[in-house]
């Protein structure tokens, strides 16, 4: 045992010299940790590659890539402790977990770090504010912009294809479509379906829609479920280019319809846009160049401005367009 | 040495165990002081008393359960049920908060529901004879599949701050109360397993159940209280990760049969029964938290610690087996 002691005592000792030294040398850089819910995944290697881009803009920023292996709460916590504990100064996470995280995040918070959520937020008393990619507003009218835009001279019969009657997302974007619909007299919105977010269900919903408006022109579908259903039920019916299926969906899933021109194009959250905005957030709050209150101003670089309502939190962008055009780039991303 | 005492070693049974358990543990030993030491050498920020505080998180409720999991291991059982009773215990004390349960309660109904899954547990092997390897894979999915259909997607929260104090408190300075709880934790089953006869009945069991059934002791009794304590374990592990996380999920705990049983094993303990000690178990929860800890300050992917681990796994259960191989060649 006395040798098991004086390694123990030698080992002390070194690491406490070795501390000295690696503490002196000053860090000029600021810390930016980029938390997601696991490595691994397309979604947010993509981000990352966004914080990366910030952080060359910004100069003098370490970004530090990190997450746990799957997508537990507990994982992120043992992450943040790590984080915590090498002083970082900002923490940027999507969380697994709304109300687990907080009294981790609270400790961050306690000792200094700057904390923020995005993409998955984190309930208002684990972080100083939450950037989500979109608002329901900015999703709403996107919708409809996108199903008019490619609408023939004069207009035509739009429908929509929901998940459920119960959905609080699809809802809450539902209306918000009607409120902007006198924007866009063309758009003559015949009805909403729903398919409950099942792959099959959706596909008859679809079918039945193209069966009973011999003259719809576009079917909206604002879950990725539906629209990869209604984009299939247009081609099996041999609809191609007269019925434009658009709405939100994932670039991978909808690749081949936008080859086939099935869909025009879709929207959902660029993830390369908000790691970008993310990172450039959090550098401007660590540095104080910013405070996050509600009403507040924060610059996200070339992504914009967000502005925080009273829960402390705020709306990237509206949704990223996919089409023809870039489809190819990100569908192996997400 | 002379030759009288090279030729006195192997006449005892007992003297050949003990003489392997001690090298067993003093290497383990080793190994924590070169993780310590690396550790140490590699980060600048790991040797600080709030952060290695911080880092105890990282096994004192999984090490708890290991403490139990290793006497029913060592008879020759096993329980891969324990993070469900874990869930299944949060979620219940989720349920008493919303019924307006103050602290006290609260830990009753944790302690309550991890007895309850234990006895279940226990019956299903000792009562009606089924293995128990079958029975807690089995009761894995019940346990937790009772949490979702209660839960589905939404959570528990609102704990009141006094329980908080179960997962975020401190006793004293940088020593949390999971850790003093961990600690009297391993005391006793130390005692219980080393010092008690119940302790070498366990052993008995472990090694021989036919030869223990004939020699008086009651075989499915003491299997049974194993699985008691175990559950017992499990929902003390429920009260402070619930504490610590201050909500309650159905995913809570999800995958930690398998770290329990990792530290168990990598404790020294035969997976087959019949072999190992507490010590061994405390100081493999030890590594395992210090390599986690340390691998998380240099932001080393958690993949690299999976592999670590399953590394560390086949090497301490093959090791051995290879080793008994080559001196049966030689011999």
């Amino acid at each position: 045992m006395s040798i098991v002691r004086k390694l123990l005592v030698t080992a002390a000792a070194t690491a406490a010299l070795t501390i000295g030294a690696a503490q002196a040398h000053a860090q000029d850089n600021v810390r930016i940790a980029l938390v997601v819910k696991a490595l691994g995944i397309g979604f947010f290697e993509a981000a990352n590659e966004g914080a990366q881009e910030a952080a060359e803009e910004l100069g003098n920023v370490e970004i530090i890539y990190t997450g746990p292996t799957d997508t537990t709460a507990e994982g992120q916590i043992e992450v943040i402790n790590s984080l915590i504990a090498q002083n970082v100064d900002a923490i940027a996470v999507s969380a697994n977990d709304t109300d687990a995280l907080v009294p981790t995040l609270k400790k961050a918070m306690d000792r200094g770090i700057t904390v923020i959520s995005w993409d998955s937020g984190v309930a208002p008393e684990g972080r100083e504010m939450n950037l989500n990619p979109s608002s329901n507003q900015l999703i709403g009218e996107m919708c409809v912009k996108m199903a008019a835009e490619h609408l023939p001279e004069g207009g035509g019969e739009v429908a929509i294809l929901s998940a459920s009657a119960t959905h609080t997302n699809q809802n809450n974007w539902i209306a918000e479509m009607k409120k902007v619909l006198p924007e866009y007299p063309e758009v003559n919105l015949v009805t909403t379906v729903y398919g409950d977010d099942l792959a099959d269900k959706s596909y008859r919903e679809a079918q039945g829609l193209i069966q009973s408006y011999p003259d719809l022109k576009a079917i909206i579908a604002p879950t990725s479920v539906g629209i990869v259903a209604a984009a299939q039920a247009v081609t099996d019916a041999g609809k191609v280019g007269e019925i434009n299926v658009t709405g939100l969906g994932l670039p991978s899933e909808m690749a081949g319809h936008v080859e086939s021109g099935a869909s025009k194009s879709f929207a959902i959250w660029n993830p390369i846009d908000l790691g970008y905005a993310a990172t450039m957030i959090a550098y401007n709050l660590a540095t104080d160049q910013a405070t996050a209150e509600p009403g507040a101003e924060i610059s996200m670089g070339r992504v914009g401005t967000v502005t925080l309502d009273e829960n402390r939190e705020g709306a990237m962008a509206e949704p990223f367009v996919y089409d023809a055009s870039n489809i190819d780039k990100f569908k192996d991303i997400f | 040495m002379n030759d009288a005492t090279q030729r006195a070693v192997p006449d005892r049974l007992e003297g050949r165990w003990t003489s392997y358990l001690k090298s067993w543990e003093t290497l383990l030993v080793a190994v924590a002081v070169f993780v310590f030491v690396i550790n140490a050498l590699s980060s600048p920020y790991f040797l600080n008393a709030w952060n290695l505080s911080d880092a105890t998180f990282n096994f004192t409720e999984k090490a708890m359960i290991a403490m139990a999991m290793a006497l029913l291991i060592i008879s020759g059982e096993i329980d891969l049920s324990v993070a469900a009773i874990i869930a299944l215990a949060s979620t219940a004390m989720g349920v008493a908060l919303q019924y307006g349960a103050g602290t006290p309660e609260l830990v009753l109904v944790g302690l309550l529901v991890g007895l309850l899954c234990g006895a279940f547990n226990g019956w299903l092997v000792t009562g009606l004879g089924l293995p128990s390897i079958v029975v807690t894979i089995g009761t894995m999915s019940l346990f937790r599949g009772i949490a979702y259909i209660i839960l589905g997607d939404q959570a528990f929260t609102g704990y009141p701050p006094s329980f908080a104090w179960f997962g975020q408190g401190y006793v004293w300075w940088v020593i949390s109360f999971e850790l003093v709880l961990f600690a009297a934790i391993a005391l006793v089953f130390g005692i219980l397993l080393h010092w008690t006869s119940f302790g070498r009945t366990v052993y008995a069991i472990g090694n021989n159940p036919t030869g223990a059934l004939f020699s008086g002791v009651r075989v499915g009794r003491t299997k049974f209280i194993l699985f008691l304590m175990t559950g017992l374990m499990s929902g003390i592990a429920a009260i402070c990760l619930t504490a610590r996380l201050g909500s309650t999920r159905p995913s809570i705990a999800f995958g930690w049969e398998l770290e329990v049983v990792t530290m168990v094993v990598l404790g020294g303990v035969s997976i087959l029964g019949g072999s190992g000690g507490i010590p061994g178990v405390v100081l493999a929860a030890i590594i395992m938290g210090l390599v986690t800890f340390g691998f998380g300050l240099a932001n080393v992917p958690g993949i690299v610690m999976s592999i670590f681990v399953g590394l560390l796994l086949i090497t301490v259960i093959g090791a051995p087996m290879l080793w008994q191989r080559l001196r049966e060649r030689s011999a």
